[in-house]
């Protein structure tokens, strides 16, 4: 028998070699080369290129906040090239057959140009409109998601205020924009303003006859309105925007907690050429999705409104949506007005109109030092909270958001009454006691569910997840199979910092002298209201009691464990 | 008490940091043909683009401008449909199409990047202090304060230039300027009331109980061709609403017994509130709705306020008959029309239960 051939699997002549690739850049010459010994390229490459972002979708939406305002700057500047901001008054004649010979203004009748006679110009109106609404919703969420993370917390404390700032002006860049095109809904709106400005205290009839230029509404106010819109406020914005980036890269970026995440260092993927790539392309992304919303979703037909007219008015005229909390303001409030001494005093239109706002920009801007005196916290902070790991913050929040959805339901307080069959009064008398008493309620809840969270987590940890299973052991006990869950999870479930409660300190050293205490018994208070719902993390000891006996299946021990979790 | 330091902030970790979770390879990873179809996906999107651009350029020279589609609900103008389709599956896909190469071919192992301390080192600080004594010195400031104070000065004063700048910005509303402007309306003795928009005049006896209708002073028409902004102005405080009731039915206050004819009154239509336009006539109670922000008025009431924000009754216009039997103002009217300002002297607005 022949002996069987020896089989080998590898052989050195067989094996291919590829020569050494070539790096895409072998060094630094040509173009990059130039623009290194001009602006030192190399040194702005090695710093930035590769720096690493965190990945989480709710990263994206300051994204799309930032995308849908290149997109506002894009469309706009094709809007300027036909609009004409002008109150002089013609008679149309342009391609809009049901509008033809009646008097308007030159605005009113580009915007009806734009819409209807340039290719492509209603598409880019809608896009920019659409656009607007976006820009401002995707602010107000990302600003929501950096509250209730806590990414707000020493150092970024600059950064929220920049971003309280670019809220503020991205309304006044909202209402400037609706307001331009004069037709009877945007006219409406600034008969509005001037009410508005009207009521302010003592100076409010020059502001009115300022802003106005006299007596409303005269023929200025639009073209003072497009300087704003296409120039003042998006510089500021512009401006606003590269602090904010500028302080952003500065910092690094927050990350949620998990495996390996620590404050000390940042976990995620490389700018070149993921994040590039990411990121680039979620722009294109949340600008194809604008533009097909302006292709098919019909926005502000100013056509169907015709020009103003300060004798007509429709019903249901609403403002944009991120009006129209002030607008429900304006309408729930009762009619408040004081006379003295021959002077008028209107509380009605101010304190929902100005105050109010005044009112959430400052609490906004306040809070991060507020939170900061309340907990003593003093440092840096580059791991975000999970909101149920700040109750009280998250529930803040929660009651801030609800009084906003109450006053913002109030400006709609006829459409609801009609659509639901409602008293148009009793929805505006409820409404009046639901913006204080709604938002305590959501408080309470949002407290309680984030306690009950808080549990879940430290049960989650201490016995492990749910199977499902149903054991029944010999002598008839039933009970359900847990299953550690992993280390990973575990560490994210424990790793955030805890808040214990404080005792006010001292007032008075060891030889009786008076001291200023550490801890005033006015913050020892305010902190422990604060701290109040957080629940005690398990400690390693409890962690290892509870293993240990989960591993012999000792029901009774887990079920003794779940007692005691939960009375905590 | 304790007088040990109170800790502010516990940082315990029960549970070590385990470290970087194991990349999880993707489907992409381990199957090179998994790879290449998702390559080929990729590249089919981009492929799309300059199709569906070219398309657009299509739409928009060769569509004609007044041709509509209507497909599934929508009825928008094709052109205007069709280039927005084109262009915006065009940015999407490519959006997309970088996004999944990112995701599903690029490499995903999670990188760590160690952060810097954001504040100076304790050398840095003391450099800077130093530096920044340096410059004082090398100013002199210290010794000659006088300078420094001189120039924060002068530097504050020019900030009175630049604001006085913006004193032209509109007339300024004194006393006189009010007067003559938002304290006074186009409406005087004699003035015939005239329907909105058409401008016909209304005759007393042909109205009908119940009947509302929006009118203007009859000054305006003329105005309209004159002046177009200065008739936007006046028409802004000017309009009125003219409601007949049965007399027996409303209350008439002894003051405003001969400022209506026969159960014809007559009010401002401009919101005391904010100054919409008012018109939402409730026939039956006399009640007027403002649609802006449902202040209501009881026309039937010389206009007092009956709900909603508004804190000042509508500003009633004494009317007459001229001798045709035409509707006429016999004057101004007594207080200003519209929203309230400070300056404004509203103790002369009727009250609910004024004679």
């Amino acid at each position: 028998m022949a002996k069987p051939t020896t089989v080998t699997t590898e052989s050195p002549v067989l094996e291919t070699t590829t020569p050494a690739a070539k790096p895409p850049l072998a060094k630094a010459g040509g173009v990059a080369g130039w623009l290194d010994e001009r602006v030192g390229l190399g040194g702005l490459t090695k710093f930035g290129l590769r720096k690493i972002f965190p990945d989480h979708w709710s990263f994206l939406l300051g994204e799309i906040a930032l995308y849908s305002f290149i997109i506002l700057l894009l469309t706009g500047i094709f809007l300027t090239i036909w609009f004409k901001p002008s109150m002089a008054e013609i008679e149309y004649m342009g391609s809009y057959q049901l509008l033809r010979g009646v008097p308007m203004s030159e605005a009113y009748a580009s915007t009806l140009a734009l819409s209807f006679d340039v290719r492509g110009g209603l598409l880019v109106r809608q896009i920019h409109h659409w656009a607007a609404m976006l820009f401002v919703g995707a602010a107000t969420a990302h600003m929501l998601r950096v509250f209730f993370t806590g990414a707000f917390r020493k150092p970024r404390e600059l950064n929220w205020l920049i971003g309280v700032g670019l809220l503020s002006i991205s309304l006044i860049a909202g209402f400037s924009g609706y307001s331009l095109p004069d037709d009877l809904l945007s006219g409406t709106g600034l008969r509005f303003v001037d009410g508005l400005i009207r009521s302010i205290p003592i100076i409010g009839t020059w502001a009115e006859f300022f802003v106005f230029g006299g007596e409303f509404p005269g023929s200025m106010v639009i073209s003072r309105l497009y300087m704003l819109h296409i120039l003042l406020v998006p510089g500021l914005l512009l401006a606003l925007i590269g602090g904010h980036l500028t302080m952003l890269v500065f910092h690094k970026h927050t990350q949620f907690p998990g495996p390996g995440r620590t404050e000390k260092n940042v976990v995620g993927y490389p700018l070149f050429p993921v994040y590039m790539a990411k990121a680039g392309g979620f722009f294109f992304i949340v600008f194809g999705v604008t533009v097909l919303m302006g292709t098919f979703m019909q926005i502000n037909p100013v056509w169907m409104y015709g020009p103003y007219n300060p004798a007509e008015v429709t019903a249901g005229s609403q403002p944009d949506w991120y009006m129209g909390w002030v607008e429900g303001a304006i309408r729930i409030i009762p009619n408040w007005e004081s006379h003295i001494a021959g002077t008028t005093w209107s509380w009605n239109v101010f304190l929902p109109g100005v105050g109010l706002m005044g009112l959430l920009l400052t609490a906004l801007g306040a809070w991060p030092f507020i939170e900061a005196w309340i907990t003593g916290d003093r440092d840096e902070h580059h791991l975000l909270d999970r909101p149920r790991n700040a109750p009280t913050r998250t529930a803040l929040g929660v009651a801030g958001m609800t009084m906003y959805g109450l006053f913002w339901l109030g400006g709609g307080n006829d459409i609801i009454a009609t659509t639901f069959d409602l008293s148009l009064n009793n929805v505006t008398y409820f409404l009046r006691g639901a913006v204080f008493i709604g938002p305590v309620i959501a408080f309470l809840v949002t407290r309680r569910i984030c306690a009950s969270l808080q549990r879940a987590d430290r049960n989650r940890v201490l016995h492990g997840s749910e199977t499902g299973v149903i054991v029944r052991t010999g002598d008839g006990r039933y009970y359900e199979d847990h299953v550690p869950i992993s280390e990973d999870e575990a560490y994210t479930l424990t790793q955030h910092p805890a808040y214990p409660a404080l005792e006010p300190s001292a007032t008075h050293d060891a030889a009786g002298v008076a001291i200023r205490p550490k801890v005033t018994r006015r913050r020892s208070k305010i902190r422990n209201w604060f701290v109040k719902a957080d629940q005690p993390k398990p400690t390693a000891a409890e962690i290892e009691e509870a293993h240990s006996h989960g591993d012999h299946g000792d029901q009774k021990a887990i079920e003794a464990g779940d007692k005691k979790a939960l009375t905590h | 008490m304790t007088t040990s330091e109170p800790r502010e902030v516990e940082r315990i970790h029960p549970v070590a940091d385990p470290g970087v979770e194991h990349h999880v390879e993707r489907w992409t990873d381990v199957d090179e043909a998994a790879a290449n179809r998702v390559t080929r996906q990729i590249t089919f999107m981009f492929g799309m683009v300059p199709l569906l651009c070219i398309a657009f350029v299509v739409f928009y020279f060769a569509i004609d401008r007044s041709a509509t589609v209507d497909f599934a609900g929508l009825h928008a103008p094709a052109q205007h449909t069709l280039m927005g389709l084109a262009a915006g599956m065009a940015i999407l896909l490519v959006g997309v199409g970088a996004v999944q190469w990112a995701r599903l071919l690029m490499n995903d192992h999670e990188q760590v990047e160690e952060r810097h301390d954001i504040a100076s080192s304790d050398d840095t600080r003391k450099e800077a202090v130093a530096q920044f004594s340096a410059g004082v010195e090398d100013s002199g400031i210290g010794r000659r304060k006088m300078i420094g104070t001189s120039l924060a000065g002068a530097l504050g004063i020019l900030a009175v230039p630049a604001l006085v700048m913006f004193a032209d910005m509109g007339p300024w509303p004194g006393p006189g300027m009010r007067r003559a402007t938002i304290e006074r309306t186009v409406w005087a003795e004699g003035v015939h009331l005239v329907t909105d928009v058409t401008y016909n005049r209304i005759k007393a006896a042909e109205m009908e109980i119940g009947q509302l209708i929006n009118a203007q002073p009859e000054v305006l028409k003329e105005m309209a061709h004159d002046d177009p902004i200065q008739f936007q102005r006046e028409k802004a405080k000017a309009s009125i609403i003219i409601v007949k009731m049965d007399p027996n039915r409303i209350k008439v206050p002894k003051s405003r017994t001969d400022w209506h004819v026969g159960g014809i009154l007559c009010y401002s239509k401009i919101c005391t509130h904010v100054g919409c336009p008012i018109s939402l006539w409730e026939q039956q109670t006399h009640h007027l709705l403002c649609p802006c922000h449902q202040s209501t008025f009881d026309l039937g009431n010389s206009g007092v306020v009956v709900f909603g924000p508004a804190a000042l009754s509508l500003p009633q216009l004494p009317i007459k008959v001229d001798a045709q039997g035409f509707l006429v103002a016999q004057r101004d009217f007594d207080v200003p029309v519209g929203p309230s300002y400070f300056e404004r002297d509203s103790s002369k607005d009727y009250q609910d239960g004024d004679e």
